[in-house]
């Protein structure tokens, strides 16, 4: 049985449809990457299914039980690390752990031992009496996550857990992560980067409500293996893209970065054309050579076929 | 249970952490308490009176040169015309006028009673306070001086002069006494209501509250584990600002203390309450802050009797008065604190406080309830 099952989920607010009959199921020990532009409506999905917020419409069960009849229950079973900073700044990293367990329920022996693990994962063993608010932003990511599986639940939804983290940190981070799948816990995670969607097992492209795509990242990224796209560097990427857009062997182009992404027609394997319509017009390119399709190219695809811009 | 007694641990742990905190919850109402009962009892020196004298005699003079040569008074006119006194009192010339009847002199000569008015601009009532006090005692004075010098041995003591007081703008004049016990009521709610609000908004703010959403707390233990702490924040606020008013502005205490305890409980359950609802309606700390200051407070201050006293407002105006909780606790704390009467004077209002307690809280955990969503 799937941890997780949706079902035409729907949320609205007043006329406006944040999630709009989403369906999907997330499988026993699974990470499954929610990937959007803001305001997709990611963290109303999270919170439906995590008891605190009524569907509109549409079903989900959560660990077998039905998020809308019995949202106490699936409350229990299940961490949560919200969008926001979830912690008590002014408590100290000890009262904090002390404070969500003793919430959890759990009886002073499990606490003491649940306590010694969260301070060993977040690696603040010895900073115990730290003010939360003195953290830095690895460390506190790592303390809020071991707050919320305190209660070891089975199945653990984290919102964009790494926001505004450096990138040592959101790879400890996503270590954590793959131990605790490892270990049979199922994650559900939201996130705006494009390489931590990487790390999951399978992913679900969000926009304007919907789901616009779904699979393994690889899958997804197959969607482009028959096209070839060559990476162009330019010291003036905008013109470069007036002066590429329409070429016939062209299909489209999109900035990437610094630079561009020059989409091939099926079939054309050819860069001599570009090189001769940038020289043409006098635009200097520093480089032109063939890459690989990224997640980035697959989520601007799907955002431009969804018929939407991404932030 | 379990779950509150860690809820509320938490709460004492970041309110002692909180620096601005302890000032507020414990310094504040003292430094209050004092301004106003100093503020109360400030000397005042040259009030400035204005003196009617329709009489004319040297007996009346007589009364004057006592104004005069007292040191808290400066006799700023003598004039036989009534009308004066409004001009030179609406000027703030005067502050307070001493009007001598025609004929004082004959009765004072007759040996029989007669009676002097003395007016006082009420508008600041801590001058004319102690002006009037004044003028009291110096006219007592001047009684006890015409009766032991014109009294033959064995007459009887009639022939005293009578002064009687009128105070305008503002009749029920607002002394140290009847200042103190408003303050208690006010200080609560400042305390509980803001701070409680506050709170709450706080951890909405912040996304703690969504996070505690999602324990297995339950609705009930999370509005009792918010606001407790601050009752007990307002308990002792009671018993610092009592201790206070009795121990250092020597206030007495003429009622039950335990009454006034049990009934600044059920106070409070309306300030809790009120601070719950507020934390319902606002977004932000600092709106919560601005609703119930401007939208609660200011409102229930002026409607309450706590400045002006509910019988001079107009009748429209009276029966709002009864939506107010302060109207109420004020009610009893000075039936309390001054007039020493107990439940039999005041139940009623004692079970609307109560009523009105547990209907805000009701409609604030309503309320709370349904912007989960
Ligand atoms: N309580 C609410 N009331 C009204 N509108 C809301 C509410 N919560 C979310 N929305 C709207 O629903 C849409 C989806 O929001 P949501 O927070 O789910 O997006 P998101 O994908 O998590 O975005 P982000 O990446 O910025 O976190 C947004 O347009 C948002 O403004
Ligand atoms: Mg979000």
């Amino acid at each position: 049985m799937p941890a997780v099952t949706v079902r035409d989920l729907t949320r609205r607010f007043g006329p406006f449809l944040a999630v709009d009959h989403v369906s999907f199921d997330v499988e026993q020990g699974e990470i499954f990457g929610f990937l959007g532009s803001n305001g997709a409506g990611k963290s109303t999905t999270i919170r439906m299914l995590c008891g605190l917020l009524k569907p509109s419409s549409g079903t989900a069960t959560v660990g077998g039980i039905d998020v809308g009849r019995d949202p106490e229950g699936v409350k229990r079973r299940i961490g949560y690390m919200s969008q926001r900073f979830s912690l008590y700044e002014l408590l100290t990293v000890e009262e904090n752990i002390t404070f969500f367990g003793g919430l959890y329920g759990l009886d002073d022996r499990t606490l003491a031992e649940r306590r010694a693990f969260a301070l060993d994962m977040a690696g603040l063993k010895g900073r115990e009496r730290t003010l939360t608010r003195d953290l830095a932003g690895g460390w506190r990511q790592r303390l809020a996550l071991g707050c919320a599986i305190l209660h070891e639940p089975r199945i653990l939804f984290l919102d964009e857990p790494t926001g505004g983290v450096d990138p040592v940190s959101r790879r400890q981070f996503w270590l954590l992560i793959n131990r605790l799948s490892e270990s049979g816990v199922t994650v559900f995670v939201t996130t705006h980067y494009l390489d931590e969607a990487e790390h999951c097992h399978r992913l679900a492209l969000m926009h304007s409500g919907r789901i616009a795509a779904l699979g393994t990242v690889s899958e997804l990224k197959n969607v482009f293996a028959k096209r070839a796209v060559v990476e162009v560097r330019t010291a003036s990427p905008m013109e470069a893209v007036r002066a590429l857009d329409d070429l016939p062997s062209v299909e489209k182009t999109s900035l990437f970065g610094t630079a561009l992404h020059v989409w091939l027609r099926p079939g054309q394997r050819a860069t001599e054309p570009l090189r001769e319509r940038l020289d043409g017009l006098g635009i200097h390119a520093e480089s032109l050579e063939f890459v690989q399709p990224s997640l980035e190219d697959v989520f601007m695809d799907v955002v431009e076929r969804a018929g939407g811009t991404a932030a | 249970m379990r779950r509150l007694l860690f809820l509320i641990r938490k709460e004492f742990q970041e309110l002692r952490r909180n620096p601005r905190m302890f000032p507020v919850i414990f310094v504040a109402p003292v430094v209050q308490l004092a301004i106003l009962g100093y503020a109360a009892t400030t000397d005042v020196k040259n009030v400035p009176i204005v003196v009617v004298d329709a009489d004319r005699s040297p007996v009346s003079r007589d009364l004057i040169g006592k104004f005069e040569g007292s040191p808290y008074f400066s006799v700023v006119d003598v004039t036989s015309n009534d009308g004066d006194v409004q001009r030179e009192i609406e000027s703030r010339r005067a502050w307070m006028a001493l009007t001598i009847p025609p004929g004082y002199g004959d009765a004072i000569r007759n040996r029989r009673p007669v009676t002097v008015q003395i007016v006082a601009d009420g508008s600041d009532s801590n001058s004319a306070g102690v002006g009037l006090a004044y003028a009291s005692s110096l006219i007592a004075e001047k009684a006890a001086e015409i009766a032991l010098q014109r009294r033959p041995p064995g007459a009887p003591t009639i022939g005293s002069i009578e002064a009687r007081i009128r105070v305008w703008f503002n009749p029920q004049l607002l002394s140290q006494h009847f200042m103190v016990p408003g303050v208690l009521a006010l200080l609560l709610m400042v305390i509980t209501t803001v701070l409680g609000a506050m709170s709450v908004v706080r951890e909405k703010e912040l996304g703690t509250l969504e996070q505690l959403n999602v324990t297995p707390l339950k609705r009930w233990e999370l509005t009792v584990g918010k606001l407790l702490p601050f009752g007990v924040i307002g308990i002792i606020d009671v018993l610092l600002v009592v201790a206070v008013a009795v121990l250092w502005f020597e206030i007495p205490l003429r009622g039950s203390f335990p009454l006034l305890f049990g009934l600044s409980l059920v106070y409070l359950l309306c300030t809790l309450g009120l601070g719950l609802f507020v934390s319902t309606i606002s977004q932000s700390q600092q709106q919560a802050m601005m609703t119930a200051v401007f939208f609660f407070m200011f409102p229930m201050i002026y409607l309450s009797g706590f400045i002006f006293p509910i019988e001079n407002m107009p009748a429209p105006i009276r029966p709002f008065t009864y939506l107010i909780p302060l109207r109420y606790y004020l009610v009893i704390v000075r039936g309390i604190f001054l007039k020493g009467v107990g439940l039999e004077a005041f139940w009623k209002d004692a079970l609307l406080m109560l009523g009105w307690g547990v209907g805000v809280l009701m409609l604030a955990t309503f309320r709370s309830k349904k912007t989960l969503g």
